[in-house]
């Protein structure tokens, strides 16, 4: 007897009972589905996260200070930012951008903005930060030695205050004096959940320790290293100097993770890419856990095609007694229950990727998924196996009936 | 043992004095110690080529016993059972399902057809577990079914026909493969007076046919249509005699 017809006969007892084989697929479909769907929210919301941490950068330190009085000789000052740029001490520095920092309100003809970061700043900020302009153009190293009043505006400050006119060009007035827009940058990709990287206004440092923060102590400053596989050699270049320069003993290390203790140095460092890496750690630990908890609900559809099929066997005890009168080998009824049970799982697991597809199209809970394509394969061949070895039971306790007894089960 | 099930098959001029069915000292034991049960004790029978015989017997006297090893659903304890030449009785699960399907054709009280499936799929179903062609299967099935007078009715389901039709559908099943053998048990027990005509006159039609049927039943009037009446008492033959089986 030839497979195609045991396969016949399995389709005719998957379609004999309709509403509890279809229940049945239900599970398997449920099960795979939420594999499927569940890992490509994990998948998304990971690649998310990488795509915003990358538009900050991953080739920069933020060397930033703690200290809490403004002159303490710790601090960070515009001399301990150049002393890192030293192609002899640091030959991994490529850039170094140090940063004053305030939150003053801007106004033109008028309109009001409290704008959330003002810096202060020189050019090579917009390289190493990752910021290139959409309008205009930065300002010069001359602008900073010089202390020109120029700014250049974030895409979000540029809205507010000029709506949909051409802000280039134009005045604004900031903490009383008046500042010549001088370019905007280009919008940057937000990531739900952050602040705003829109939402800020560059200018010269000196221009705004004139105007705005005093010519104190600096409160950020930006290393760019010169590749993104030169990061940690150019953050150790950056720790021996700073260290050198404060006094501080030799063995001292700052990296803004694990909390201040009590001789943590007066600075913390921030590394892109370590970020990065903590990030999608946490993003592929969530999207193992989504798989785990939908894996549970395969396992559960897969128990249900069990009990299923154990019913469906104990139902048609009497049937099989008949075929296996008429001469049906036990391979055959094996084959015959197998391929029931594997039709119901095939089936289910075919219209669980159908409506995996089909959610993906939607943004769930803020991340749009992103189907793994191994995933789907994944779950295809789980439901196959799930078929064959959920049903192997009610199965081979099919086949091992014997003929008289199941002849005489009423 | 695969020797014998190959060898003797259609060598006809041999088969033709052969009996179909040769029975000696056959018992058969349930349980163990106390709860034994002697079901059969010692039954030898044989039964020429195109005989018709009836076995009767009460309750309890190892009538469905010996209908259950006579279709190969059961092996003997003791005793050896010869079907149309080949040695059965120490044959495996695989090989008595072979048998079952090439040597016999069973016809049963409860008629025993495949639910939500057509009569003619139903007269079919031996020959597809035999692994013969579809085309052949279904002109096959179409004969048998033509034999027994259901021809039209051939893609009715088991539930849209009557009792008698049911049955009859079962002795087309029975007789589509050609078996050396039709076992028919109780074969008119759950019908009525017109549908058992009906059946019984089909067994003549297959007798007259030359089959070999063995009918068991404790109907004295249906056991009065065979050439030959075993009686079984006991787990023992009783009487076994002659008659013209004349309506």
């Amino acid at each position: 007897m030839s497979l195609l017809e045991i396969l016949r006969f399995a389709g005719r007892g998957v379609a004999a009972n309709k509403l509890r084989s279809a229940l049945t697929m239900l599970g398997i479909l449920i099960g795979v589905a939420a594999v499927i769907l569940l890992v490509a929210v994990g998948n998304g919301s990971a690649q998310a996260v990488n795509r915003s941490i990358e538009a900050l950068g991953t080739n920069t330190i933020t060397v930033s200070s703690t200290a809490r009085g403004g002159t303490t000789p710790s601090a960070l000052t515009v001399d301990i930012a150049q002393s890192l740029h030293d192609p002899a001490l640091a030959p991994d520095v490529r850039a170094v951008s140090p940063v004053v920092s305030s939150a003053p309100t801007m106004t033109h003809a008028g309109t009001e903005y409290p704008v959330a970061q003002f810096l202060g700043t020189h050019p090579t900020y917009f390289g190493s930060s990752n910021s290139p302009l959409a309008a205009g153009a930065a300002f010069t190293d001359q602008d900073v030695a010089q202390g020109r009043r120029v700014v250049v505006l974030g895409r979000t400050v540029a809205t507010e205050l000029f709506a949909d006119t051409d802000p280039v060009g134009q005045q604004v007035t900031v903490g009383g004096a008046l500042f010549t827009v001088v370019g905007v940058l280009a919008e940057k990709s937000s990531a739900s959940g952050f602040a705003d990287p829109d939402d800020l206004a560059v200018a010269p440092l000196t221009a705004v320790q004139q105007t705005i923060t005093g010519y104190g102590p600096v409160n950020s400053i930006l290393v760019e290293a010169t590749g993104p596989d030169r990061v940690n050699a150019a953050q150790q270049q950056v720790t021996q100097i700073l260290n050198q320069r404060l006094d501080l003993p030799a063995g001292t290390t700052a990296t803004g993770r694990g909390g201040a203790g009590a001789d943590a140095a007066p600075y913390r460092i921030q590394n892109a890419a370590q970020l990065l890496a903590t990030r999608t750690e946490t993003a592929q630990t969530f999207t193992v856990l989504l798989g785990t908890v939908a894996g549970i609900s395969l396992l559960v559809g897969g128990i249900g095609i069990t009990n299923i099929m154990l019913v469906t066997v104990t139902e048609r005890t009497r049937e099989i007694g008949i075929r296996k009168a008429l001469g049906a080998p036990r391979r055959t009824i094996l084959t015959q229950f197998l391929a029931e049970a594997t039709m119901l799982s095939v089936l289910g697991g075919g219209l669980g990727v159908a409506a995996a597809l089909i959610g993906s199209r939607f943004t769930i809970v803020g991340v749009q998924p992103v189907i793994v394509p191994s995933s789907v394969a994944l779950a295809l061949g789980v439901s196959v196996a799930i078929g064959l070895f959920f049903g192997s039971v009610p199965a081979s306790r099919a086949a091992g009936l014997r003929p008289i007894d199941a002849l005489r089960y009423e | 043992m695969t020797l014998h099930l190959v060898g003797h098959h259609h060598r006809t001029a041999a088969a033709r004095t052969r009996p179909v069915l040769d029975v000696k000292d056959l018992t058969k034991v349930y349980g163990q110690g106390e709860a034994t049960v002697h079901a059969l004790r010692g039954v030898s029978l044989t039964v020429a080529a195109g005989d018709y015989v009836a076995i009767m017997g009460s309750s309890g006297s190892g009538k469905s016993t010996l209908m259950n090893i006579l279709g190969c659903l059961d092996v003997p304890s003791t005793g050896t059972y010869h079907l149309d030449g080949v040695d059965v009785s120490r044959l495996d699960d695989a090989r008595l399902a072979l048998v079952r399907n090439r040597r016999i054709g069973f016809v049963f009280q409860s008629f025993n057809l495949i639910p939500r499936t057509s009569a003619v799929a139903n007269v079919e179903l031996p020959l597809a577990y035999a692994g013969i062609k579809p085309a052949e299967r279904r002109r096959r099935a179409l004969a048998a079914l033509d034999m027994v007078g259901l021809a039209g009715r051939a893609d009715h389901e088991p539930n849209q026909l009557s009792g008698g039709q049911q049955q009859r559908v079962a002795v087309a099943r029975a007789l589509v493969t050609e078996p050396a053998l039709i076992l028919a048990d109780e074969p008119t027990g759950n019908l009525d007076s017109r549908s058992t005509e009906e059946v019984l006159g089909i067994l003549d039609q297959l007798h007259a046919a030359g089959r070999t049927i063995v009918m068991i039943t404790h109907e004295t009037e249906v056991a009065a249509r065979a050439r030959r009446l075993v009686t079984l008492f006991d787990g023992r033959i009783t009487t076994d005699v002659r008659q013209d089986g004349a309506r």
